[in-house]
């Protein structure tokens, strides 16, 4: 491990660059064209003649100049790929919402194949009546449409110890934010009658694994869905279709996929997913269980390592994700200088509970170095800390809910990479 | 019905909330019988409901783990390459990369017996035992020096078991410890007197490699369908292929086919209808099965055919932890599969 000696924009550079922007002056970087742009004064074959028809794709995929958008495996992570995750390109999208095929997956024991007309979700445990319901049951309770984020626990995971993997969509990817339609979990509880003296509920898949989790019955009544579309159409086979949990702002193990079963009961199950997984190691040797809400967090997705600057110097747009898990995210900071320095990001769209915010810092970059992070703040008044804060409470043996601020160190020719900083 | 209209009543007039209102019950659904959630009703919690009558040793347990569990958690359960290692780790929690197995970290053993009983063996969860899920169950804690081998463990003792690390968490205390802390207006400007790079992603170079700028529109212009097959290649039915690779799934935890394939903990069977036994590079194999190349074993689809039935009693002391393919239709379909793999 060796220090670098790091050159940071001086505070003249941030004004004048600002205040370019601003005015709409044109900068520097302005192209001044010497001989005709043959795209623009030759004929175009396209332009001329036919594109595809429609039907061309039933079901259209990206064009294939799209191709390299896709999800990605760190094959070291896991055994198996049936039992392991991969990572959405956040580094290569942009708005909120992720699309369903290059949405992160994360399986126990693979991505199952489940007909809607062999599902069934059976509700037991404190009830009057234990009841089995079917696909076309679920569709018949009334229903619900939220923007929500899932992040598995691990997210970020590999970075405790320090920089490793480079790119957003490595050290950030195991996220992903979708529309979900469903029904509230509240009401297939009050349809079986549920004990209103029953403190948790247990959920289960169907596939091998199971992934059996205990969620607490208020949470349970207050936001959880049992939801069967995402993004307007049916969950994809890898996201649990055709019927999955989604547990608002807490990690993604919770969500259980091709959920099964439903078992109210008075105490936590305390599965494997929940004791020897998913915890908290402290310094001490002591864990923090049951630490279900992804606190606030954020990243730039570009620039970042695999989304270099390619148009040199000038006008740049500085973008990113932030989440919470306890709220909506009140407002986004960005730092070009490791963190001495920080200026407040635009917000595309005001935060919204438990789902993606998009945010833009739009300068006008003068070519030089920069360390590149971004501080979410949410609702309930908490700053996303430094990975020196975490490690001070946490230890360094800590595995998930790594939600520590992420540098960029970007270089003169646009390259980025991820490092720690002090 | 008039339960439904009435319902639906209320939450037609409701319908300016974004929350649907239903003050009585849908009639959806049906009354679930007793072998329904029977089942399906497996679990149990750290008091030890939902515990079955049975028991076992871990000498019993150290048969059933060598044949159902070594193959990836290894004989001692020391867990083989990323497969979970389930024994070792004592006083390790606050060290620098503590070793987290049942015996190390693991606060309840009904956790181990609930997780065995319904997601265990890996690729043929559930099919064990409600006797032979205590035998392992203790073999993982003999393996663990935590019991003796002879020690029977039964619905009857197994509540009385404390885990090593039982008082080893601690509900989530981050409301009091973090935010507390990291709450309220953050610094703007001169956070810090200077900053300096402490650690690099590239030095350490574990990212997997990535193609940026459009690989795909290469791959997808040098795809063009110009292969023939070879005349001389025998004839593969690919119907029957295409069942084996289903039937392919029960083998995939352990062997990979395919451009990519790696040995894992069974080797690559690229080529292996017709290859001599034991040939692939860089695996290691059991006594038994060298002891069968060195005798000139190839594996002919006959040869194959008569593993497959039955692994350990076609090549006693093979490692393959794999109790068969008991239907005939299986065993060639999967044979045909693999010819597809050269």
């Amino acid at each position: 491990m060796s220090t670098y000696d790091v050159k940071k924009p001086s505070r003249r550079a941030f004004l004048s660059g600002a205040a370019a922007v601003g005015a709409g002056v044109v900068t520097s970087s302005a192209a001044r064209a010497q001989t005709a742009d043959p795209l623009i004064v030759e004929p175009q074959e396209w332009a001329q003649s036919f594109g595809d028809g429609v039907d061309a794709t039933p079901y259209g995929l990206p064009i294939e100049y799209e191709g390299d958008v896709i999800r990605r495996n760190v094959e070291w992570l896991t055994a198996d790929t049936v039992s392991s995750i991969n990572f959405t390109p956040i580094h290569a999208l942009d708005g909120t919402i992720t699309p369903q095929g290059c949405a992160f997956e994360r399986h126990h024991s693979g991505a199952i194949d489940l007909k809607k007309r062999d599902y069934r979700l059976i509700i037991n445990g404190f009830v009057d009546t234990p009841l089995v319901f079917t696909y076309e049951d679920l569709e018949r309770f009334p229903r619900e449409n939220h923007v929500y984020f899932c992040e598995c626990a691990a997210n970020t995971g590999m970075e405790w110890a320090g920089a490793q993997l480079n790119g957003a969509q490595f050290t950030h990817g195991m996220i992903h934010n979708m529309e979900y339609t469903g029904v509230p979990l509240r009401l297939l509880l009050q349809e079986a009658g549920y004990d209103t003296a029953g403190k948790w509920v247990f959920v289960e898949g169907a596939d091998a694994s199971s992934n059996g989790r205990s969620i607490p019955m208020e949470k349970a009544l207050d936001d959880v869905l049992v939801a069967f579309k995402a993004n307007g159409e049916a969950l994809r086979k890898e996201h649990g279709y055709p019927v999955r949990l989604v547990v608002p702002g807490w990690e993604g193990n919770m969500w259980v996929k091709w959920i099964r079963r439903i078992e109210v009961t008075n105490e936590p199950v305390e599965s494997r997913e929940e004791t020897s997984k998913y915890t908290d190691t402290l310094e001490d040797g002591t864990s923090r269980k049951w630490t279900w809400a992804m606190d606030a967090k954020s990243v730039v997705t570009s620039p970042s390592p695999q989304a270099p600057i390619t148009h040199g110097k000038g006008p740049l747009v500085i973008t990113g994700l932030a989440w919470s898990g306890n709220g909506a995210i009140t407002r986004v900071d960005v730092s070009r200088d490791g963190g001495k320095t920080w200026e407040t990001a635009r917000l595309a769209k005001p935060g919204e509970k438990m789902a993606l915010t998009r945010f833009y810092l739009d300068v006008d970059w003068d070519g030089s170095e920069m360390l590149l992070q971004s501080r979410a703040m949410d609702e309930t008044g908490y700053v996303q800390p430094t990975k020196a804060q975490l490690r001070e409470v946490r230890g360094l043996n800590s595995i998930y809910h790594n939600n520590c601020i992420q540098t960029w160190w970007v270089r003169e020719n646009g390259e980025a990479e991820n490092v720690e900083v002090s | 019905m008039s339960k439904y209209l009435k319902s639906l009543t209320i939450a037609l007039t409701a319908s300016c909330l974004a929350a649907p209102v239903m003050a009585e019950k849908l009639g959806l659904g049906r009354a679930a019988l007793p072998a329904e959630i029977a089942a399906w009703d497996w679990d149990i919690n750290a008091k030890g409901d939902g515990l079955p009558v049975g028991s076992g040793d871990a000498l019993d347990g150290e048969e059933i783990f060598a044949e159902k569990c070594a193959a990836c958690h290894g004989d001692f359960a020391e867990g083989i390459d990323n497969w979970p290692k389930l024994a070792g780790g004592a006083d390790t929690l606050d060290r620098e990369d503590p070793l987290k197995t049942v015996g190390s970290y693991w606060p309840h053993l009904t956790t181990a017996y609930d997780y065995i009983k319904r997601s265990m063996p890996y690729g043929n969860a559930g099919t064990l035992s409600d006797d032979e899920v205590y035998a392992i169950v203790a073999y993982i804690l003999y393996s663990n020096d935590l019991i003796e081998d002879d020690y029977v463990l039964s619905d009857e003792n197994f509540m009385d078991f404390e885990m090593p690390n039982a008082d080893g968490f601690i509900v989530d205390d981050r409301a009091e410890a973090e935010y507390a802390i990291w709450s309220g207006e953050p610094c703007m400007t001169d956070c810090k007197d200077s900053v300096e790079i402490t650690m690099r992603a590239l030095v350490l170079d574990v990212t997997p490699e990535f193609d940026t700028n459009s690989g795909a529109t290469e791959a997808s212009v040098s795809a063009a369908p110009e292969a023939t097959p070879e005349p001389e290649a025998p004839a593969i039915d690919m119907e029957l292929a295409a069942a084996g690779e289903k039937v392919f799934k029960k083998c995939k935890s352990c062997h990979q086919v395919g451009e990519k394939a790696k040995n894992r903990s069974g080797p690559v069977l690229n080529g292996v209808v017709g290859a001599a036994a034991g040939s692939v590079e860089g695996f290691k194999y059991s006594k038994a099965l060298r002891d069968a190349a060195q005798d000139g074993l190839i594996w002919s689809e006959a040869e194959l055919t008569a593993f497959l039935a039955k692994p350990k009693a076609y090549l006693k002391g093979t490692k393959m932890s794999f109790a068969g393919l008991r239907k005939e239709a299986d065993q060639a379909a999967v044979i045909e599969y693999l010819k597809t793999f050269e």
